[in-house]
């Protein structure tokens, strides 16, 4: 700030000179002889080279009109109009101001129209230029796919020199956003055509040319099948990538291969079984993660390997015990180090600038880590302060580092053995609690999904949870208009009403209300219903707690019990439902609610000549209560 | 030739076949000891290829070429523990090292299954498990921990147990060491390690057998990925390395070693120019620089009697004071008569030294249907007789076995020594059916098929008197030194080995043909440069030769000093 301002008065004489001479330089533009113009631009090009200010002077002054204009005149000679392209080019260099006034002014429609020439060295000018307003974050993506002839131009301009194969493949890479965008190139052969590029001599090509594969494959099945099956030079694709692996490699390029054949490997078309995959992608993406790598290739590196992991978990085990992967991501919390905050104040903000991305990294990792075998879950808490991170991490001010806190702590809800001990010790459910009252959909549902498994009867943690209100809360996800949170809200009350106290239940029933009950019974998610069933079967369980319950909400209940016997519902509904019956059976009054209902006795019957053996168990589950209470009874 | 002999052959021969999978294994072997580790000088630091049954505790036994390890204790308590080392030291220009130990069986069941894989050093104790001791370090099978010179390990990795291959990597470079499981790196287990250290595996339960692969079989785990990347991190250490603030210093620098290169080896009008536009004084005059060009020439192109006779003239003392160096460049001229590039045997052969092209591949113009081999061994043989040493023949010198062949059958008559036929039969015999195809397309070759070949002395009668005459002179000049100066083996030899060239039909193909190949005048003529520098007070190699030489001989020295970033550093990656 002081240097500005002890600089200012010198500065403004040299603006003023030089706003004088990007006068001049755009002057020289509407010059009527065409040689005295081509030299302008020649000039104005070496003029901007490297210097920012002269260029947002020009864009400023309307240079950016006019040479798109003399760009787009057929009657400009192709040595001006690839100048223009050049200086246009290098005019995108700049800030992304310089981007935005330049895609204000359509420079892209104009330079896809300049393709359609069929002058090689301008069509390369054009292309730098698209290039580099492209890859900027700036540019709408979908300008390129405005006009439908782009990309089956852009397909066939692709091998017509190295520069239109690196600018191509490079705008593609970057403009590869949606399942539509995957679409469009694929249905436009770029498979076919990319492939190739991937043994071109140019380090830039090749590097770009696997970028597209990237982009393509992501969470792409038909892109990812057609991969598999492509042989470049007679050699497949995987095996192409695998040698893109290499150590020796450039590090980018190992870990857009690696992410390549996660992404084959994620849609289907490489089995996780495959050496490829467990003896080459597994192990380059720990590398990643290794603390040798920058900060934002450590970030990928774990986000894609828990990409690649979660569904199996024979890849979990391995990358377990790979490289200390686990406590290599404990390095990851470690920013900004303590050192850097003295030492270095760019380093610091470095480090500040990624410790999020890093926290939510390794928890995303962890979670894929711990989500199958209970070992690695041992292994991830007894890390070095590792539930400490958790809870901090379930209460940081960014959105993505709590929801990949409560990802990781969903995983580790797994495990019975945390439940009862690190889970308890640490009172995680304080933190999750808070997370619950005011969060986002996507963290709610993690966040509800680990509350059902700490309300589990064995956890400890259920009391103080119970202690603190949360059956409203559970109550109102019930009503939530996303059936993810409506099933978690049902499974979380049905969990604590398990073995639950009497005056926990009638609580429960009081904060849901029969009406919303009935209306979960009615729900058009299998998954609502059968946790509702759940959370009836287990209200309605002990005698006292049975005939208190029937007594008072007995007619809705028994009508609710007759609707979905007599609807078409699968058979797991059916069964749990007849369980239901089976404990008003149990009961000393609410038995008789079934033995003066003829028709539902009549159903029990039907039940017992069911096809279907477990149908049949049930109902006579259903008898033999209704039997044993008769022979109690009697004197 | 004689008996025992050809009945040694027969033995080897039946030794080989009996084990033709064998063989192949160590060929195998060695091919891939040689791309792992090519920095390795194994005559100075062996590999390891084996178990060692000499450095082991009495409970182990060793099969299968020593590469199978069982144990034979009782395994109750951890006094029952055994170990065996491998046969060498892990040298440090291997740069990174690595085996694998396979799992045939954890031992028979009711034990707990003790199993160290790891290293240690000379001297520690064998009955005892690897890991325990100081200089030792182990991962064992019953816990995954790792034992660092300690009783007690740490957490390490996973368990290990029957089919399971374990993988030790050594990384001399950082001095650190991890381990693989089924080809899955499990990361650092030790830090700091000694140097020397041995492969080890120690045993505990009956029943127990591992096998090793020092490199036998492919390895499970991808260890030349890791050495790729060592590889490229040592070089870009180099590309890297600081040269500090001297940086114009450093150009100077280096713009002084190629003008001084270029100098030396009389790159006149190149050397002129890059002083001129480098900015900097030659420190040698112009003409001396063309008269050492022009001798080296003469040399380069095979034309030793000029060369000598053009050194006499310009520097007279030179050969008279270096009567070694004389008898080395006379000799080469006799090589050159024999090649028929000398222009004292092609003037007899009726060629203008000028016109001809000197390079001993390219095709002679002149074929006289001559030169049978039996005019050669007539030769041969008189130029032999006289006090000519008799050992001659045995091919001592060349010690290739095309030698005793061939010389056993064109020249039976001319060299009746008793130790001759000795020598003969033992290596004769192994030499192997090449030498006598060969011997047989000569016959058929004679006079017919010769035309098209190259001719000794480039096929003149007047040059090959001229070359034997030659040869007698070279002779008595030989015997004249030895009577002045004393013996001379470096000489003697030289002399050996280009005469023997007139014991083959062919001299091209015959064994000792490379001493035709234009190349050994190169020696011959760094040599001579060398020697007229000297006389002129200026180094005989040039600055850049010896800093090339010192880089090599540093690495050679961080080798034999256990640094292990030399094998990633070859100074030939850096020469091409």
């Amino acid at each position: 700030m002081m240097a500005c301002l002890l600089e200012a008065p010198l500065r403004i004489s040299v603006l003023s000179e030089v706003t004088a001479t990007s006068r001049h330089y755009v002057d020289r533009l509407f010059d009527p002889d065409p040689q005295n113009v081509l030299q302008g631009v020649i000039d104005m090009k070496n003029a901007v080279i490297g210097n920012n200010k002269q260029k947002a002077n020009l864009i400023v002054l309307g240079a950016v009109p006019r040479l798109l204009y003399l760009l787009q005149q057929s009657s400009s000679s192709l040595e001006l109009r690839t100048e223009c392209a050049v200086v246009l080019g290098s005019l995108a260099m700049g800030t992304e101001n310089n981007i935005k006034s330049l895609v204000d002014c359509h420079i892209i429609p104009a330079l896809l129209q300049g393709l359609l020439c069929s002058d090689l060295i301008f069509i390369e000018a054009c292309l730098r230029c698209l290039r580099t307003v492209f890859i900027s974050p700036v540019t709408p993506v979908q300008l390129l796919y405005t006009d439908p002839t782009v990309i089956p131009h852009l397909m066939s301009l692709l091998s017509r020199s190295r520069h239109t194969k690196e600018y191509i493949t490079q705008i593609f890479a970057h403009c590869c956003k949606t399942p539509e965008h995957q679409t469009v190139l694929f249905n436009h052969s770029a498979i076919q055509n990319i492939a190739p590029l991937l043994i071109s001599p140019s380090d830039k090509v090749r590097m770009q040319a696997l970028k597209c594969f990237s982009v393509l494959a992501y969470e792409n099945t038909q892109v990812s099948m057609t991969l598999v099956n492509v042989l470049v030079d007679g050699e497949q694709l995987s095996q192409v990538f695998v040698r893109m692996m290499q150590r020796d490699k450039p590090i980018e390029m190992q870990l857009t291969a690696a992410k390549c054949l996660t992404y084959m490997c994620r849609a289907g078309a490489i089995r996780t079984d495959d050496n490829c995959i467990i003896l080459k992608t597994l192990p380059c993406l720990v590398r990643m993660c290794s603390k040798e790598r920058l900060l934002e290739e450590r970030v990928e590196g774990a986000e894609t390997l828990a990409y690649l992991m979660e569904p199996d978990v024979e890849l979990q085990r391995i990358a377990s015990f790979t490289d200390h992967l686990v406590s290599m991501l404990a390095d990851y919390f470690k920013y900004p180090s303590s050192v850097s905050a003295i030492t270095d104040i760019k380093r610091l903000d470095h480090d500040l600038k990624h410790a999020h991305e890093l926290r939510q990294a390794a928890f995303k990792l962890y979670a894929s880590l711990g989500s199958n075998d209970e070992d690695i879950r041992k292994k991830i808490t007894e890390t070095e302060n590792m539930m400490d991170r958790i809870v901090s991490g379930l209460s940081e001010s960014s959105i993505k580092v709590r929801l990949a806190a409560v990802r990781c702590l969903h995983s580790l809800s797994r495990s019975v053995q945390q439940l009862r001990t690190s889970f308890h010790d640490h009172a995680v459910w304080k933190p999750l609690m808070k997370l619950l009252q005011n969060a986002p959909d996507e963290v709610l549902v993690m966040a509800s999904s680990t509350l059902c498994n700490l309300l589990l009867e064995f956890s400890p943690s259920k009391e103080p949870i119970l202690d603190s209100g949360v059956i409203e809360l559970l109550c109102s996800l019930t009503q939530s208009d996303s059936p993810a949170l409506r099933v978690n809200g049902i499974w979380a009350l049905m969990n604590m009403a398990f073995q639950a106290d009497q005056k926990v239940k009638v609580e429960i029933v009081r904060a849901l209300g029969t009406e919303q009950l009935f209306r979960l019974l009615s729900d058009p998610d299998t998954n609502v219903l059968m946790k509702t069933l759940g959370l009836l079967r287990n209200l309605l369980s002990t005698r006292p707690h049975i005939d208190q319950i029937m007594s008072s909400h007995g007619k809705q209940i028994m009508q609710a019990v007759t609707l979905i016997l007599e609807g078409e519902h699968s058979i797991e509904v059916k069964e749990q439902t007849l369980c239901i019956l089976a404990n008003i059976a149990d009961g000393n009054t609410a038995k008789e609610l079934i033995m003066t209902n003829d028709d539902m006795l009549q159903k029990i019957k039907y039940y017992m000549g069911h096809s279907n053996v477990k149908l049949q168990l049930a109902a006579t589950f259903c008898i033999s209560n209704l039997i044993w209470n008769e022979e109690d009874d009697s004197p | 030739m004689s008996g025992p002999s050809s009945g040694c052959g027969f033995l080897m021969s039946v030794v080989v076949h009996g084990d033709l999978a064998l063989n192949e294994q160590e060929k195998d072997l060695n091919q891939r000891l040689r791309r792992l580790y090519p920095a390795v000088n194994e005559e100075e630091t062996p590999l390891p290829r084996s178990w060692s049954p000499k450095d082991k505790f009495s409970y182990i036994g060793l099969s299968q070429n020593n590469l199978r390890v069982h144990y034979k204790g009782h395994g109750k308590t951890p006094k029952d523990a055994a170990s065996v080392r491998a046969t060498h030291p892990i040298p440090a220009a291997c740069g990174v090292y690595y085996f694998e130990v396979k799992i045939i069986s954890k031992g028979r069941d009711g034990y707990v299954k003790y199993m160290g894989i790891g290293l240690s050093a000379q001297g520690v104790n064998m009955n005892r498990l690897p890991g325990w001791d100081k200089h030792s370090y182990g991962y064992h099978g019953d816990d995954g921990h790792s034992f660092c010179s300690s009783g007690t390990g740490q957490p390490y990795g996973p368990t290990f147990t029957t089919g399971d291959v374990i993988g030790c990597c050594v990384n001399l470079i950082n001095n650190t060491c991890f381990y693989t499981k089924n080809g899955h790196s499990l990361g650092i287990a030790f830090t700091d390690l000694p140097p020397n250290l041995y492969p080890t595996v120690g045993l505990q339960t009956p029943g127990e057998v591992v096998d090793a692969n020092f490199g036998q079989h492919p390895f499970v785990f991808d260890i030349e990925d890791y050495m790729r990347e060592w590889r490229t991190k040592i070089q870009a250490q180099i590309d890297r390395f600081p040269i500090g603030e001297r940086e114009g210093e450093w150009q100077a620098m280096i713009q002084k070693m190629v003008a001084s290169y270029l100098v030396h080896h009389s790159y006149c009008a190149t050397a002129e120019v890059f002083a001129k536009s480098t900015d900097q004084a030659v420190h040698e005059e112009l003409a001396s620089i063309k008269n050492r060009q022009k001798i080296q020439k003469l040399v380069l192109s095979g034309r030793m009697g000029e060369a000598i006779e053009t050194t006499q003239q310009l520097y007279p003392s030179l050969l008279e004071l270096n009567p070694d160096l004389l008898f080395m460049l006379k000799v080469r001229q006799f090589i050159e008569m024999v090649n028929g590039t000398d222009s004292e045997v092609r003037c007899l052969g009726g060629r203008s030294p000028k016109s001809q092209d000197s390079y001993p591949g390219s095709p002679r113009l002149f074929n006289s249907p001559v030169h049978k081999a039996n005019v050669i061994t007539d030769h041969l043989h008189f130029l032999l007789s006289p006090g000519f040493d008799s050992n001659y023949c045995n091919g001592v010198s060349s010690s290739k076995g095309h030698t005793l062949a061939h010389s056993h059958k064109s020249c039976p008559r001319t060299m009746p020594s008793p130790e001759l036929g000795v020598l003969n039969g033992s290596r004769g015999q192994q030499t192997n059916v090449g030498a006598e195809v060969e011997m047989e397309v000569d016959h058929f070759s004679n006079g017919v098929f010769l035309c098209s070949k190259r001719q000794l002395c480039g096929g003149s009668q007047a040059a090959i008197e001229r070359m034997i005459q030659f040869g007698r002179e070279l002779q008595s000049m030989s015997e004249h030194l030895r009577r002045e100066r004393g013996k001379n083996s470096a000489n003697k030899k030289m002399l050996k080995d280009a005469f023997s060239l007139l014991a083959y039909s062919d001299p091209w193909i015959s064994p000792v043909g490379y001493q035709l190949d234009s190349i050994r005048r190169e020696p011959v003529c760094s040599t001579l440069n060398s020697a007229i520098l000297e006389t002129h007070n200026l180094p005989k190699q040039p600055p850049l030769a010896l800093a090339v030489g010192q880089a090599a001989q540093c690495l050679s020295l961080m080798a034999r000093t256990g640094s292990g970033s030399c094998a990633f550093a070859s100074v030939d990656d850096y020469l091409h």
